[in-house]
């Protein structure tokens, strides 16, 4: 992005690399008329799962990821189970999925453990008390291995779709 | 994903946060030690569909057994049919 300044950069992220064996965690997962806590393991036991961590719901970047993955629906071409991860809570997911017709599920993690666990955390400038994951997609396969990795380093920075599709045909 | 998991629990509990009927069929589920899966379902009672297509009707709480068979709903009932079948006299 050439805006022309200087964009915030943010802290070198530390998460699991390419190969390396993905956080285990149950966190509730919302679909468009409920929500239970599901593992990220019996996502996994049915097949690779993309992670795709976002901003809470309603901040410009998660529309537009969402958006994109979408308009993309690697699900309908790839083996792979999307789901979506922010600090918003089950019933801010639930309004997100029904007003955007999503058709994928979102984990929801207020205190952002999965974040911190993932070593994606973004501190927010202005919102006192308050962290979120920073834009994050882990591609985990079946056996809960990372087959790829990337995380922002600048804020807003967005995913490379082009690379996550590359990934999929590589499973 | 509509298939279960060989790791779910066999008992589903549709309910509702801070709904006291709910509230009172979990202590009956714990008091009986009885292993079972949460679903929290949509708060306002006309969208509440996924507990229609089960039960016929919106009403929380509604349980899934399928142990049993068994989809009820109306936490009476649905006490009264954890007691019978699970508990100390079944």
């Amino acid at each position: 992005m050439d805006l022309g300044f200087d964009v915030v950069e943010l802290d070198e992220p530390d998460y699991p690399e390419e190969g390396a064996s993905a956080p285990e965690f149950v966190r509730p997962l919302v679909n468009d008329e409920y929500w239970e806590d599901v593992a990220l393991s019996e996502l996994t036991a049915d097949g690779p799962v993309l992670l795709v961590f976002h901003s809470m719901d309603g901040a410009f970047p998660a529309t537009y990821i969402w958006k994109e993955l979408a308009d993309r629906a690697f699900d309908e071409q790839y083996d792979v189970t999307i789901v979506g991860l922010s600090i918003s809570t089950p019933y801010e997911h639930k309004t997100f999925i029904a007003d955007r017709n999503l058709p994928y599920r979102l984990f929801s993690d207020p205190q952002n453990g999965v974040a911190e666990m993932y070593g994606v955390v973004n501190d927010l400038g202005g919102f006192a008390g308050v962290s979120e994951s920073r834009p994050a997609v882990f591609l985990i396969d079946g056996d809960r291995t990372v087959r790829y990795a990337w995380a922002a380093r600048e804020w807003p920075e967005f995913p490379d779709y082009d690379e996550i599709e590359n990934a999929l045909d590589r499973l | 994903m509509s298939e279960s998991t060989p790791e779910d629990p066999p008992i589903t509990l549709y309910r509702l946060q801070a709904c006291p009927f709910c509230e009172r069929v979990v202590r009956t589920l714990e008091e009986h030690d009885l292993d079972y899966q949460s679903r929290f379902v949509e708060p306002l009672h006309s969208k509440r569909d996924a507990v229609k297509r089960l039960t016929g009707q919106r009403s929380v709480p509604a349980i899934v057994d399928e142990t049993t068979g068994v989809t009820m709903s109306e936490s009476e009932n649905i006490v009264e049919y954890i007691e019978t079948t699970y508990g100390t006299g079944a």
